[in-house]
């Protein structure tokens, strides 16, 4: 047999139907399902008389609308517009009877975060969700990425994508990454790299023994990331410390099915010598912690370095560097250390995750949010938040000055009332600093949880390593 | 699905890189259970100003492009976010065509789900179109799927590529569902086999 890579395995056994051309109906383990990408696609089936062909394979949990404080029972504190497409998930996970986590239930929370916590995704499925974070669920070793609500309707309808086979593309991230430096680190540094556009058309493996040795919650930070450097999938070998992670989840096999799993689970790795269209190899003690200057999430430096000017750049570059650094209100040469900040914000499908907490907390201890700043830390679902809270994390970010929230989406993309004012400048850990992502003219600075967590003690850009 | 066949019509010029589906639909207009009515809102916070009234300077609030029905534009176009609604904010403004040196996957995609041909040009190629484009409103381009060929009103030609799926489907007006429901007997074997294989999943 040829050899193969993690990517060609996962796919050759969900292939269902392969035209002559070689357009494929690739079969899909896992739907994820939203408020906001759904509902078009379940009006569609409703129109169409058709049904939800594997309602036992499909969640729903809303997340980006939902509101994270702590009246948000009071249905007043949503907006209207966000009200009805919560309502319509609620009444579509019902009428098609799919598996379903509403807000009330302490498992809700972010649909990326809340799947692998509940043991739906496991190594070697095909997951799909109207999100392009989707790629999230490639730390299990499942092939995982965005789709649109086309798309959405016709995974429902059939249970089945039109896909060609992407590419494969190998990021290798050598040796130990130094102290101070994160999962966070890696991904944007793989994307300052690479280029928000390097990864179109591919599928990447991420691999290499800075990657082993992160854990489960590193790892998803690491694939979530994918997509910003165009991927639409990012992947990981499952290993014992993914098969630790899903053992004993809710919706994980238990006894000989659980051993049958973890037969096949051990086949999936990429074979020594097989073809990789593209490689990318970062020395992990090269990678330092970062921030982002920009509107875009290649736009990354170590938080040691200074603002740059247009004019260091080629091509498209330059013009867009210009129009970010307008849009930024940065001077070129500036020290990013010395880069004043409005607002913290901790948690999104990127770094939402109870470890994430934790490099927070290990920073916060003892400490206060700098005076006159907004510092909120929104756990990525409600089980996370319950933990935090056993942990004690929650009373270090209370007694720190931060706001302690329930669980969503919330300033990642500011689709609730959690929103930056133009001009404002925030510490992010989420994964967009587009134009206005954060509210409109809102600043976004993207880096990790315990970069962003020094940042809300100086009220700057800071350097984590100066406070380890 | 609406059919694309030909179309002959004004282009805009976009020329920046790196245009997200941030700014195509900001997220304030996702709150909508509709496809429809999304046209008024695209580029929203690029075309209006805080209160709400046109930015002239931008480019499809210009006379000469308020009827633009292909956009011109840099690299990696769209990327960013899954959101259906950009593409459908595209179509319902009136544009059927975008052409770029490339785009993001899942953007590209949904494009064809929509009745909208996104075209993937070389950078040279695009820098000529943009300056046709520039000229407004008596430089009409023509698309022609079927030749895969785009055309100036000088009468220059750039042959583009195609999924040959996409296209039949594009040209068509087909519906991919329908279509993948014509199949539902390798999706059934395929499920019972898979059942037997991975009976946990
Ligand atoms: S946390 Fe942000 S990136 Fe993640 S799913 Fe929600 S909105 Fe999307």
């Amino acid at each position: 047999m040829s050899p193969k890579t993690l990517y060609d395995k996962i796919w050759d056994a969900h292939v269902a139907h392969e035209a002559e051309d070689g357009t494929c109906l690739l079969y899909i383990d896992r739907h994820l399902v939203h408020e906001v990408t759904s509902p078009q696609a379940f009006e569609g089936l409703r129109m169409t008389n058709r049904t939800v062909r594997a309602p036992d394979k499909t969640i729903a949990v809303p997340d980006h609308n939902v509101p994270t404080t702590l009246d948000r029972a009071n249905a007043a504190t949503m907006t209207e517009d966000s009200r009805i497409q919560v309502d319509a998930l609620d009444k579509n996970a019902k009428d098609f009877g799919i598996h379903y986590y509403p807000v009330s239930d302490v498992r809700q929370g972010i649909v990326h975060i809340v799947g692998p916590e509940q043991g739906w995704t496991l190594p070697g499925m095909t997951v799909v969700c109207g999100d392009s974070h989707t790629a999230t669920h490639g730390a299990f070793g499942a092939l995982a990425h965005g789709i649109g609500t086309s798309e959405v309707e016709h995974v429902l309808a059939t249970q089945t994508l039109i896909q060609r086979k992407g590419k494969n593309m190998k990021v290798e991230i050598t040796g130990k990454l130094r102290p101070g430096v994160t999962a966070k680190d890696i991904t944007l540094s793989v994307i300052g790299a690479t280029g928000t556009a390097g990864g179109t058309g591919y599928v990447i493996e991420y691999c290499g023994e800075a990657i082993r040795d992160l854990s489960m919650e590193g790892r998803m930070t690491v694939c979530n990331m994918a997509i910003e450097g165009g991927a639409r999938a990012g992947l990981i070998a499952p290993d014992e410390k993914t098969f630790e992670y899903c053992k004993g989840r809710p919706h994980a096999p238990k006894g000989a099915q659980w051993e049958a799993a973890l037969a096949w689970w051990k086949t999936l790795y990429s074979d020594d010598d097989a073809h990789w269209d593209k490689v990318i190899t970062l020395k992990g003690e090269d990678i330092a912690p970062v921030v982002t200057w920009g509107t875009s999430p290649e736009d990354v430096l170590p938080i040691t370095a200074n603002v740059p000017a247009a004019s260091d750049f080629t091509g498209g570059k330059v013009d867009a560097a210009q129009r970010s650094l307008d849009y930024m209100g940065l001077t070129p040469g500036t020290p990013l250390s010395e880069v004043e900040i409005d607002t913290v914000f901790i948690g999104s499908c990127t770094n939402g995750r109870i470890e994430d907490l934790r490099a927070a907390a290990a920073i916060l201890k003892g400490k206060k949010v700098k005076d006159g700043l907004r510092a909120m830390i929104v756990p990525g679902s409600g089980l996370v938040r319950a933990q935090a809270e056993e942990e004690g994390l929650a009373d270090i970010f209370k007694e720190a000055g931060f706001e302690w929230r329930l669980a969503g989406c919330s300033m990642c993309l500011a689709m609730n009332p959690d929103q930056l004012s133009p001009g404002e400048r925030c510490a992010a850990t989420s994964n967009r600093n587009f134009e206005g992502r954060q509210g409109r003219g809102g600043r976004t600075h993207l880096m990790s949880p315990a970069m962003a967590a020094a940042a809300a003690i100086t009220g700057k850009l800071t350097d984590v390593r100066e406070m380890m | 699905m609406e059919k694309f066949e030909k179309l002959s019509g004004i282009a805009a010029p976009m020329p920046m890189i790196n245009i997200d589906t941030d700014m195509i639909i900001p997220k304030q207009f996702l709150k909508t259970i509709k496809r429809s009515g999304l046209g008024v809102n695209l580029f929203d916070e690029m075309r209006y100003d805080d209160d709400g009234k046109e930015i002239p300077d931008f480019v499809l609030n210009k006379p000469q492009y308020r009827e633009a029905q292909i956009l011109i534009a840099g690299d990696n176009f769209g990327c960013g976010s899954s959101r259906e609604h950009a593409p459908w904010a595209i179509k319902d403004f009136g544009i059927r065509c975008v052409i770029a040196p490339s785009f993001a996957d899942i953007f590209y995609n949904n494009c064809f789900k929509n009745g909208i041909l996104p075209i993937a040009l070389p950078q040279e190629q695009v820098d000529a179109l943009m300056k046709e484009a520039e000229k407004g409103a008596n430089a009409r381009v023509e698309i022609d799927l079927e030749a895969q060929t785009v055309s100036t009103s000088d009468g220059e030609i750039f042959a583009f590529e195609v999924d040959a799926f996409k296209k039949h489907c594009l040209l068509e007006g087909l519906d991919d569902i329908g279509l993948t429901m014509e199949k539902a007997a390798s999706i059934d074997t395929f499920e019972a086999k898979a059942a037997q294989a991975r009976p946990w999943v």
